[in-house]
């Protein structure tokens, strides 16, 4: 087994990023995220890479789509406002079926909101960033070790279903350190190639055209119902997530990122008070777990959303629950990261109510 | 061997980022679970810095250092900010060169280390971090003896190695300090 190292959520991404063969990065710098950033400035000229500051996100995020439409590993990386602004490029991006990674490392919203780590772009991300029938696989992370692991993932899966991929990480995952072991070092020679891509044919075969203009709505409608047959066969196959305690659980608390650490230190006292409290983590928030949801809707008597936010992810919760069991909602916005206590007491309210 | 929740506290610019990577260094040789989570922003440059760090048997929940068991503070303004937060019981370290104050708290152990001032007159301007370091060590054990040295080895950049045996120093003058 590879050696531990303690690294930095966003250093420990950008590696793993090149190690997935990614050798083309674009990006504007913004806080919380710089590090990544810094780490492939330094990284990718070494390793015959690109790195790249545009001169603005949004002419980042056109240089990723041009990359990406050569069928190369690509990626960009920003935070909350950034995304914004980086938006129609992801919307076009979608539009083209072409896969890249995006990454927001989070921070308190709306505006130029704060710096410190939010977690209020959970709607933005998973409703479609951008305009149009659109989604993207979103992966959120816990610790500095699914910094890592994610990154293969999403390459992987976004690759497979010619879909973009965020991970949708916060400032704190992303300035903390932990030990981390890091991925194998893939040749992006040997990465399979896309027959797709309009990488140049000597006159060989017929061109390919990465496009997302369709004048004639009955052809936009055959692109559209086609890219949702692919989003369908996501939901069925790429649910990911995590559960602790929740076996026995009367109280389910559901929390993604740097809430869930929160939440699950939460939930261990919980349980040293002798309340079933158990824990739900999202890996994957597009496509949402509704299917580990759903079953636990069946044993357990509630359910309670923590998250750095105003109420977002509680939508979905509540909609996998579907009326069955009541659904609470904790969140702490601005920047603010709650605490295990709060949450406690949270559960322990819930508790008493659902005794 | 124990558990940390600690907190450290002061300048940019006194290595508090740096002794705590040391520190959470020591947990990841002796493969233990732990998190080091810095302020981050505009108060990095000149303003107070601290930085939290856990080392634990059990995984890490949140990495957050609210109510730190062991603090170690190198300022007025950090030792203001965060003595309330220690638990009673706690560990509080103070670099009594930065700070002239003595606490009101009973019921934590306290110890004054003039460690900026240890620091100057042993020639090893800039390690009142890693004196500190070492004056926790010897009030609290998070670590094996021979595991500091190579998490100092792992922490000092390869072209600044010199600056191993300075580090070594240093922890070893916080270690006997009485």
């Amino acid at each position: 087994m590879a050696e531990k190292v303690l690294m930095k959520g966003n250093e420990a991404l950008a590696e793993a990023a090149i190690s997935a063969g990614c050798r083309h990065f674009f990006g504007y710098p913004i806080t919380p995220q710089t590090e990544l950033a810094a780490y492939m400035a330094k990284t990718m000229p070494k390793v015959g890479g690109v790195y790249l500051q545009a001169e603005s996100e949004v002419a980042a995020i056109n240089m990723v789509l041009g990359a990406a439409s050569t069928g190369k590993r690509v990626m960009t990386s920003s935070s909350s406002p950034g995304i914004s602004l980086k938006s129609e490029g992801i919307s076009y991006m979608a539009g083209s079926d072409l896969p890249a990674l995006i990454v927001n490392v989070q921070r308190g919203g709306p505006g130029l909101g704060g710096i410190q780590p939010g977690q209020a772009d959970y709607a933005q991300a998973t409703r479609g960033v951008g305009h149009g029938d659109a989604r993207i696989l979103v992966f959120s992370p816990a610790t500095v070790q699914e910094m890592v692991d994610l990154v293969t993932t999403a390459f992987e899966l976004g690759d497979k279903y010619r879909i973009p991929a965020m991970i949708l990480a916060d400032g704190m995952l992303g300035q903390m350190m932990e030990p981390v072991i890091l991925p194998e070092k893939q040749d992006p020679a040997s990465l399979p190639k896309k027959d797709w891509a309009a990488a140049g044919h000597e006159g060989k075969r017929k061109k390919n055209i990465i496009n997302s203009l369709y004048l004639d709505p009955y052809l936009l409608e055959k692109t559209i119902v086609e890219r949702q047959s692919r989003y369908k066969a996501i939901k069925a196959a790429h649910q990911m997530s995590e559960e602790v305690y929740t076996e026995d659980a009367d109280i389910i608390v559901v929390a993604y990122g740097a809430s869930a650490r929160v939440s699950r230190s939460a939930v261990v006292q919980a349980r040293a008070e002798g309340i079933k409290a158990g824990l739900l983590r999202p890996v994957t928030v597009w496509p949402y777990p509704d299917d580990a949801v759903k079953k636990l809707a069946d044993s357990a008597k509630a359910f309670l959303a923590v998250e750095m936010s105003a109420g977002q992810m509680v939508d979905d919760v509540r909609l996998a629950v579907n009326g069955k069991r009541p659904v609470k909602f904790f969140g702490r916005t601005g920047g603010v990261i709650p605490t295990p206590n709060e949450v406690l007491e949270q559960i322990r309210a819930l508790a008493k109510e659902v005794q | 061997m124990n558990e940390l929740h600690l907190l450290l506290a002061g300048f940019g610019g006194q290595g508090l980022l740096f002794a705590g990577k040391v520190i959470a260094y020591c947990g990841l040789i002796e493969g233990r679970q732990l998190s080091w989570l810095p302020s981050y922003g505009p108060e990095m440059r000149g303003g107070t810095a601290n930085c939290g760090v856990c080392v634990s048997d059990e995984p890490i929940g949140s990495p957050l250092v609210l109510a730190p068991k062991q603090l170690i503070a190198m300022n007025k303004p950090s030792l203001a900010k965060f003595i309330d937060t220690v638990p009673s019981g706690g560990l509080v370290l103070i670099d009594s060169t930065m700070i002239d104050d003595k606490i009101s708290r009973p019921d934590v152990s306290t110890f004054y280390v003039p460690s900026t001032g240890l620091a100057e007159e042993q020639g090893l301007k800039g390690l009142a971090n890693i004196i500190l370091t070492g004056k926790l060590y010897a009030e609290y054990k998070f670590c094996k003896p021979e595991t500091i040295t190579a998490a100092i080895k792992k922490c000092v950049p390869a072209k600044r190695s010199e600056m191993v045996e300075a580090n070594i120093k240093a922890f070893e003058i916080g270690k006997n300090y009485k």
